[in-house]
């Protein structure tokens, strides 16, 4: 995985200077009133701005707190802006990464006959163009190959330095502009238009160009929003309430008093947690077509996994040699290892491996034995090898007692032979026969291995509340015994992509959410059904297209990490909105009392912190209100810490962490800053 | 505070708590249509209504269709009443010759009781006619309770339904709930009233020549019948100017106990109608235990600064002994005062047994928090359940995210139309509450209003539009609220108050049944247990607290302060 080369810094000097400068570049008005909490402080402090200007014109006395006031409003809409900013240019930074491999390129379009082919620039191709990509030529654009095989390097876009396979038909025929083919010629069928390809539509989304907000999102910015009208009655009540008491009080008190009140804490936070979140994804070599799926993801109930590569390893090995009555286990052992010694796949290597560990057989290769190997046919459905003399045969237990029984001369097939197959089959094994001379020896026990580790991730996930569902080709039996070794909450046996789209839909219909992976054509329509559909850099163009996440390092298992993802995005989005109004307790308690206190000194009672002015109150309240967001942006960048409990046992966690701190935090704070404040003779 | 007082409000508290839950089963039976034991007698009666009316009662309504329903059968009530009330000098059953009620002060009590807010800007025995008494406020009473509850119903059921058009049918509930719930309730509080003393008669005044020779007119009417809605609807308005604190209204104790049962006892139930529609009674019983908490420490502050007496007149020789005496009745005492006042305000009932406007600082704050909580501590029969399921979709939604989870409740996402509804609703109270407080502090026909100087006269203004807003109705004494300024601002006041908030929530209650129900796993928020009653709590507390905080920190906060300190204004 390439995620640590693509890890920046949380404060990388690079990233901080266009960030200070981007901070100036965002009070434009019309990019602020996108955010109706941070649009509002702007106005407020332009409001604050003039009163000051108009005191200083004629010739107030006691300025100096005025303008300090005006100076923090405006800081922390600075510092909202720099969260934003900091967000944005990670994603920049990886934007410009991307955009320098994105190099005018000519392409070859064929034409009608032969392979004659005319040279025009990428951009000028249409959709459905075919074109020639030759070793050392960059793929002009995203397509299907319709002919050839080819090594591609593709690390301009997963950052993975190995080369990948890409040919004609299958599963893994979709090609992506930008990259580059190393050997061989591929034809390549153009499906995106030029501006929209793969490539582009990553650039845009690292960068933040096309993001949109999120329902979540839209949701909390109406509460934000409500809550600052809220706050609005109530400072603007305040002066006639004070004029009925016989007092009066300041404008810019009552300014200070509503910025302080009002959320701006999450408000200039919002926009820099969904960046995050995003960012944390692609940093994850996971692109999502919207934000919209990120939420989602968390929100999942049901995981639908793919038993082959992501529960088990790809290949079945072996595990135990058992003998029938009246032979050896060594003699089964070194049969099946003779049997295996020419065989290149994964089991047959596995078989050799496991007769050296439990026997210690070794030594001789192929070369040495003069024998005769025989491979593996599907009409045989055997292997084997012809060697000084004896015939030794292994395969499917049916194929191998029929070619027993075809050389056999009088020999019975032993009976315990199949009772050993039927046994192995039913605890998920698939029973491989050996055969000498026509003589079964007994079965060899292939077993799908079962990941390390992936048991406990399940349980994780089970506490999360979120059930898994394995998909398998394997008959029920085979699936019922992985399933219980695995872990899984349950499994689909002989799975076809119909049988897919239903168990999704079925899983709707509970009122559950679905994620799946797939990376085939016929996965296409269950990916686009799943209310997360990750879809596998390696696969189809039709099932890129389909699912709303495209996996970069094809990895089905990282269905697990997205959803942690999801979930951390809106915990996170969670904890700051719930700090940001606690802190308002706090907030009341310094300004009331310093407020009131002209004209009811008993309400100096309600001064808890005992701060040392009224003015030094308001002021340390509003530089603790600007500083508490810089505070925050590691926060909001990096995510709340998530690990995987139940709802409950988060919530418990959660509450006491951000509201009961939330409460408290703000009331120490304050106090640290008045003391300060007073020190140095601010206020 | 003594032994005495808390056992009674320990046996008043039990009591509730038994009732809840079957009388919450028997009113979802009736709100659901099924056969109930008075299903023989009263079914005839209920299917001839709808004939007459044209109603399908198993028509399911839009949420839209269902509010205007409601907001057309208010508009009848209103002119009715009005009318009523202008007329009564030319119609019967008015022994006592009252003439016609002043256009701004009838249209302030209409307004008041379709609202089921029941402020009354006049004294009952000297301005209203028994015929406007029983055929305009009565009528008004039941119906005004029964759209409460049948709001509430319409709000669980677009909870509990999935993929649906309809909340229900605002007539069919309307009908059920008066006929199965609330006229036999009120048929037994009435001859339990009669009994205790209330009298029921259509009689002319009385005139009485004291032991002193001093003539007294001592008002009659059909009071228990009055009475019994009055409470068990959460309406409040007094049949006497006094209300329950008047001897005819509230004779003895043991009137005293089923006048304040019967306030909470149908908001109590309406949590556990929640908890049977959505499925899961505990779902009930956590937005009841919200409630509870809520109102037990309202009771406990309440008390204890009653109990405690006037620091102020101790000093000067009176003695303590009996708490702050001042205002109320000597046959109920501070305990029972304390208590109906906090049952009264929590419940938005607004009647009351003693004068609010002579309690302690902290006392009289109480009742004012309640209020200005949004009526959710059990609340106004049905209002309150809605205005806390308000809250709990607010809770929901600020600290549902820190679950990793996009907010749900009782099987429902919370999204951005929930939110935007949910934020104008509770919006509303805090814009007429701070808004015309603020303008009644500075005008000169606001400021002739307060009785008192200072902080409690600011506290004066601020109950009376608080109430209103609320739609309780109590008021806290002192504000001469019967001008053409306060008649109107308050009219507007209550109609924003129960409206305006209405006709959101209905949007919310439409939306949440249009939407499929999620399933729900460890990984869902949990809304039963006693971290999201700690957490609705904590929600009702900083929204109200913050919202208010400034106005109250001038009214009976810095009252109390300074009374400590022994200023007086």
């Amino acid at each position: 995985m390439s995620s640590n080369s693509r890890a920046a810094s949380l404060f990388d000097p690079a990233l901080i200077k266009p960030a200070i400068v981007e901070s100036f570049r965002k009070l434009d008005p019309r990019v602020q009133i996108r955010n109706p909490v941070m649009f509002t402080l702007e106005i407020v402090a332009l409001v604050a701005t003039i009163l000051m200007i108009r005191d200083i014109a004629g010739g107030a006395k006691g300025i100096g707190f005025t303008v300090q006031i005006v100076i923090w409003l405006w800081a922390t809409l600075l510092f909202a802006n720099f969260a934003e900013a900091v967000a944005e240019g990670r994603g920049k930074a990886q934007a410009d990464a991307l955009r320098r491999t994105r190099t005018e390129t000519v392409a070859k379009r064929l034409l009608n006959v032969g392979d004659m082919f005319e040279q025009v620039r990428a951009p000028d191709l249409q959709i459905g163009d075919v074109v020639l990509v030759e070793a050392g030529d960059t793929i002009p654009g995203d397509g299907d190959i319709i002919e050839g095989v080819a090594t591609v390097d593709e690390s301009a876009i997963t950052g993975e330095s190995a080369p990948v396979i890409r040919e004609a038909g299958g599963d893994r025929s979709a090609v992506t502009g930008g990259t580059r083919v190393l050997s061989d010629r591929i034809k390549v069928r153009i499906t995106t238009a030029a501006g929209s390809s793969f490539l582009d539509r990553m650039i845009a989304l690292v960068e933040g160009a096309v993001r949109q907000k999120t329902p979540n999102e839209i949701a909390l910015n109406i509460l934000l929003a409500g809550l600052t009208v809220i706050f609005l009655f109530a400072v603007a009540s305040i002066p006639s309430f004070v004029d009925y008491a016989g007092g009066a009080v300041s404008i810019v008190v009552l300014i200070a008093l509503f910025v302080t009140l009002i959320p701006t804490t999450i408000g200039a936070l919002l926009s820099a947690i969904g960046i995050a979140g995003m960012d944390r994804l692609v940093r994850f070599n996971v692109l999502a077509t919207s934000g919209r799926s990120v939420e989602a993801a968390g929100d999942v109930d049901t995981l639908l996994l793919d038993k082959t590569g992501t529960i088990t390893l790809g290949n079945r090995q072996a595990t135990a040699f058992l003998p029938v009555r009246g032979i050896t286990e060594l003699e089964l052992a070194e049969a099946a290892r003779l049997a295996s010694l020419a065989d290149d796949t994964p089991e047959g290597r596995s078989i050799v491996v496991l007769a050296k560990e439990k026997h210690g057989l070794r030594g001789m290769e192929m070369g040495e034995l003069k024998a005769r190997f025989v491979p593996f046919s599907a009409n045989t459905r055997m292997s084997g090898v012809d060697y000084e003399g004896a015939v030794i045969r292994k395969g499917a237990v049916e194929a191998v007692i029929e070619h027993a029984q075809s050389l056999g001369i009088g020999k019975m097939i032993p009976p315990d032979a199949e009772r050993i197959a039927n046994d192995i089959a039913r605890q998920g094994g698939t029973p491989l026969a050996v055969s000498k001379n026509g003589q079964i020896l007994g079965v060899v026990h292939l077993k799908d291995i079962v990941k390390g580790g992936i048991r406990e991730r399940f349980a994780e996930l089970r506490q999360m509340g979120i059930r898994t569902v394995m998909i398998t080709g394997d008959n029920a039996v085979t699936a019922a015994a992985i399933a219980a070794e695995a872990g899984v909450d349950d499994f689909l046996a002989q799975a076809t992509p119909e049988a897919k789209l239903k168990l999704i839909r079925a899983e709707q219909a509970k009122g559950k959410l679905v994620a799946m992976c797939g990376d085939g054509t016929n996965d296409a329509p269950a990916l686009a059904q799943a209310d997360v559909g990750v879809a596998m850099h390696t696969g189809t163009a039709a099932a890129r297209e389909a699912g709303n996440m495209v996996d970069l390092d094809s990895d089905p298992t990282k269905l697990i990490e997205i959803v942690a993802i999801g979930k951390q995005l809106l915990m996170t989005r969670g904890a700051l909105t719930t700090f940001s109004i606690a802190n308002d307790v706090a907030k009341y308690f310094a300004i009331i009392p310093a407020m009131f206190l002209a004209f009811y000194p008993q309400l100096g009672v309600l001064n808890v912190m005992g701060l040392s002015t009224p003015q030094s109150a308001i002021l340390s309240a509003i530089i603790f209100n600007a500083l508490i967001i810089i505070a925050l942006v590691p926060l909001a960048l990096r995510g709340v810490r998530y690990q995987p409990s139940s709802a409950a046992a988060l919530l418990r966690r959660n509450l006491l962490i951000y509201g009961l701190g939330g409460i408290i935090v703000p009331f120490i704070g304050i106090k640290a800053i008045d003391v300060v404040v007073s020190a140095i003779g601010l206020a | 505070m003594t032994v005495n007082g808390w056992i009674q409000i320990l046996i008043f508290i039990a009591i509730i708590v038994a009732l809840a839950r079957p009388i919450g089963g028997y009113m979802d039976r009736v709100l659901q249509g099924e056969r109930t034991f008075l299903s023989p007698v009263l079914g005839p009666v209920e299917r001839g209504f709808y004939w007459l009316a044209g109603v399908k009662p198993t028509e399911n309504q839009s949420w839209w269709a269902y509010g205007s329903g409601m907001l057309i059968f208010h508009l009848f009530g209103f002119v009715l009443l009005y009318g009523l009330q202008r007329l009564q000098g030319m119609l019967p059953f008015n022994p006592q010759d009252m003439g016609a009620v002043a256009a701004d002060l009838a249209a302030n009590t209409a307004i008041s009781f379709i609202t089921n807010t029941n402020w009354q800007n006049y004294g009952g025995e000297s301005t209203m006619s028994y015929l406007v008494q029983m055929a305009g406020l009565t009528v008004q009473n039941f119906t005004s309770a029964a759209t409460g509850i049948a709001l509430a119903v319409a709000l669980t059921r677009g909870f509990a339904s999935a993929e649906s058009k309809g909340i229900g049918n605002f007539w069919a509930d309307l009908t059920r709930i008066t006929l199965y719930v609330l006229l036999p309730m009120c048929i037994v509080l009435t001859l339990f009233y009669v009994w205790q003393g209330v009298p029921q008669n259509l009689s002319a005044y009385v005139e009485a020549t004291t032991v002193e020779g001093g003539k007294q007119v001592i008002a009659q009417g059909p009071v228990a019948s009055q009475l019994a809605i009055k409470m068990l609807g959460t309406n409040g308005g007094g049949f006497f100017n006094t209300n329950s604190a008047h001897p005819y209204e509230n004779p003895t104790a043991l009137s005293n106990l089923v006048q304040m049962l019967s306030i909470f006892v149908l908001g109590a139930a309406m949590t556990n109608v929640f908890g049977r529609r959505v499925g899961d009674e505990r779902q009930g019983w956590a937005i009841f235990a919200a409630m509870g908490v809520l109102f037990v420490v309202g009771v406990v502050i309440t008390y204890w600064a009653e109990a405690g007496g006037n620091p102020l007149l101790t000093a000067v020789g009176v003695d303590p002994s009996a708490g702050n005496m001042e205002g109320k009745e000597v046959r109920f005492g501070a305990a029972m005062s304390a208590l109906f006042a906090v049952v009264t305000t929590a419940a938005s009932c607004g009647a009351v047994n003693a004068m609010h406007d002579s309690f302690m600082p902290l006392g009289g704050a109480i009742p004012l928090i309640n209020m200005l909580l949004g009526e959710v501590i059990v609340g106004g029969v049905g209002a309150g359940l809605y205005g806390m399921l308000l809250f709990a979709i607010l809770s929901v939604f600020i600290a549902g995210l820190m679950v990793g989870r996009t907010p749900e409740y009782v099987g429902k996402k919370i999204e951005a139309r929930e939110v935007k509804m949910t934020m104008l609703a509770v919006l509303c109270l805090p814009l007429v509450v701070l808004g015309f407080t603020a303008l009644a502090t500075v005008l000169p026909v606001g400021l002739a209003g307060p009785a008192a100087a200072g902080p409690h006269g600011f506290s004066e203004i601020f109950y009376a539009f608080t109430s209103g807003a609320a739609n309780n109705g109590s008021a806290f004494g002192g504000l001469t609220g019967n001008t053409m300024f306060y008649n109107s601002t308050i009219a507007i006041t209550m109609a924003v108050g129960r409206f305006a908030m209405i006709v959101p929530m209905l949007a919310v209650a439409g939306s949440l049944a249009g939407k499929r129900k999620t399933a729900v796993s460890v990984g869902t928020f949990p809304t039963h247990g006693g971290l999201f009653i700690g957490l609705l709590i904590g929600v009702v507390l900083i929204v109200g607290g913050l919202t208010y905080f400034p106005a109250l920190a001038l009214g009976p906060i810095a009252e109390h302060f300074a009374m400590l300190a022994g200023t007086v204004f």
